[in-house]
């Protein structure tokens, strides 16, 4: 077995126990990136020499006896709405084309100072609006197991890059289910920690209320390790939480033991039915059936705003949206048009923001602005605000009588490139059953499923636990990730990619 | 609740700073009048006593000590202007003839 098939953790230990270097991993990846990328494009930006020259520093130090951490020398992707100094970081926009930032997101900041060597920053929709990673204005990235399909968004990039071997380990961003959407369909894992639990500091904001930067990796067990590592206070984010989050790789561990006695599990009787793909459903089920096997007590738990939450967070999302995204104003970075004539500051503006978004960014701020406008603000932004109120007491009720709540993570499997570009409301209900965490702050995983037997294509199994219970999440996908590889004879692995 | 007319979304992309040409314009009307419908279902849900939640996690003002720390040189601060003048952004003309 080659370097890119392992783990992580698989690669961490063989650092460790001298069996490869950190130079030797990094330019694996580097190839692969290069043999499969032309297809795939998970990537905005490579940097060979970087990596190399992190991993070339990683090993060094783990020579001297002094490696940084366990994950020190191992490369991972970064989404590119990361702020990353020294490489371009564009939003998947037009807009930023070419902006190279001034400072690190803490996030990033924390890989380096763990040594983790930076291989690139990874595709997303613009402004990681979307459920596609077509809304990119670099161009669509392309499914691992089939490359005329989506790999879901707006973190496609990197759970196409994770799923690809492209990397080990990736950063993606959830605001409304872009980490744990794109893990359903590419068959990968992906985590969104509870809102505040890891800094967003030099994370290009979509949604405030919302956004959360989380691990996407191809094992529950690696997850924990990346989240672990970049989580915890930052003084830097004023919406950091000062409570830690701890014992996530531990949680793993024994999860992966396959013991869930006592743990009691509740599926969301509103997150099926009409429009849910029955090999989604059949999959879906059969993990549920896993973990009563594995000891958990399965009952059934009703949450009567979750139909609601959809609705509110289109209108909460944009607003937020249109307001974050005044900053680019054509002043101080990013694209600068200036029409003919002698235009004012107002001029040059709006032309930059007209020719700088693409139109899935312009829809959200058009609907933002009116949203927010006076008159309006009552009926929709006012009410959404209560929705998400109504929302966290469907939660918190929930989690009164179980330990965490199940759902397929996503309605469908990947569908076809272009299916609902222009059809912005079937776009949307991809994200129906990851919104009502963002909307609640709380934590939740995607975990392979396996494959609907209809389309052979990846599904996604969603968990999640009460606000700060990260640990939870990862207890109960280790379990059933270790019982469903035992029962497949091996991990899923992307067709497209294995040639 | 009223449809959304393309004049009024020629207005709110005035506020939003966003020149749409006349396309951009006839497509994105309607388009916005189809997800207010699907959103439209949220009104008399809630009830005058549900509370409104702004942000999921109990936090009011956050303040630090009053101390100077690092921050960017004026050299980093600059480096992703479109224009430079004297160690400032230089911007396009902010007021009209008029003013």
């Amino acid at each position: 077995m080659s370097w890119i098939e392992k783990t992580a953790a698989e690669l961490a230990d063989a650092l460790a126990a001298g069996e490869t270097t950190s130079v030797e991993l990094t330019q694996a990846h580097l190839d692969r990136i290069g043999a499969v990328d032309g297809d795939v494009h998970a990537f905005l930006h490579v940097d060979t020499e970087g990596a190399l020259a992190q991993a070339q520093a990683s090993d060094e130090r783990r020579t001297a006896g002094a490696a940084k951490h366990a994950l020190d020398g191992v490369p991972i992707a970064v989404k590119d709405v990361l702020t990353t100094t020294g490489l371009p970081t564009t939003c998947g926009s037009k807009i930023l084309e070419g902006w190279i930032p001034p400072y690190d997101a803490t996030v990033v900041a924390r890989l380096k100072a763990a040594g983790l060597p930076i291989l690139g920053k990874t595709n997303m929709d613009e402004f990681a609006m979307g459920s596609s990673t077509e809304h990119s204005a670099y161009g669509p990235t392309r499914n691992p197991w089939d490359l005329d399909r989506i790999p879901g968004g707006s973190g496609g990039g990197s759970a196409a890059a994770v799923a690809a071997f492209e990397a080990p380990l990736a950063l993606g961003t959830d605001t409304g289910g872009s980490i744990r959407q794109p893990g359903a369909v590419t068959g990968t894992v992906g985590v969104k920690p509870t809102y505040g639990s890891v800094s967003r500091y030099g994370l290009v904001a979509l949604a405030n209320s919302l956004d959360q930067v989380g691990p996407v990796t191809r094992t529950v067990l690696d997850s924990a390790l990346l989240h672990e590592l970049i989580g915890g206070h930052d003084p830097l984010d004023s919406t950091s939480t000062t409570t830690p989050v701890t014992g996530l790789v531990e949680a793993a561990r024994q999860g992966a033991t396959g013991d869930l006695s006592g743990l009691k599990v509740g599926v969301i009787k509103e997150l099926a039915g009409d429009g849910w793909q029955a090999g989604v459903m059949q999959r879906f089920q059969e993990s549920v059936d896993l973990l009563t096997k594995l000891g958990a007590d399965v009952v059934e738990v009703s949450a009567p705003n979750f139909v609601h939450a959809m609705a509110a967070y289109y209108l909460i999302l944009p607003a937020e949206a249109s307001s974050n995204l005044a900053k680019f104003d054509a002043m101080r970075y990013g694209l600068r048009v200036t029409p003919d004539g002698d235009p004012s500051a107002e001029d040059v503006m709006k032309a930059t923001r007209d020719a700088g978004f693409g139109d899935e960014v312009k829809r959200r701020i058009i609907l933002g602005t009116y949203a927010l406008s006076s008159g309006y603000y009552d009926a929709y932004y006012g009410q959404a605000q209560k929705i998400r109120t109504l929302i966290i007491e469907d939660f918190n009720r929930a989690y009164a009588d179980v330990d965490v709540l199940v759902s397929p993570t996503a309605p469908t499997t990947a569908f076809k490139l272009g299916e609902k570009l222009d059809d912005p409301i079937a776009m949307y209900l991809n994200d129906l059953a990851t919104i009502p965490a963002n909307l609640a702050g709380v934590p939740g995983i995607s975990v392979p499923a396996g494959l609907a037997p209809e389309d052979g294509l990846p599904v996604g199994f969603q968990i999640l636990a009460p606000i700060l219970e990260d640990a939870r999440v990862y207890r109960v996908g280790a379990a059933l990730e270790s019982a469903l590889v035992q029962q497949w004879g091996g991990p899923l692995v992307a067709p497209e990619v294995r040639k | 609740m009223p449809e959304i007319t393309r004049d009024e979304v020629a207005h709110l992309a005035d506020l939003a700073r966003i020149d749409l040409d006349d396309a951009e314009l006839d497509h994105l009307a309607p388009q916005l009048n189809v997800i207010l419908d699907s959103v439209a279902s949220i009104q008399g849900v809630a009830g005058d006593d549900v509370i409104p939640t702004s942000h999921p996690l109990p936090l009011t003002n956050v303040f630090r000590d009053d101390v100077v720390r690092p921050c960017l040189t004026p050299e980093q601060a600059l480096s992703g202007a479109p224009a430079v003048e004297e160690q400032r952004f230089s911007v396009p003309r902010i007021l009209g003839d008029e003013q």
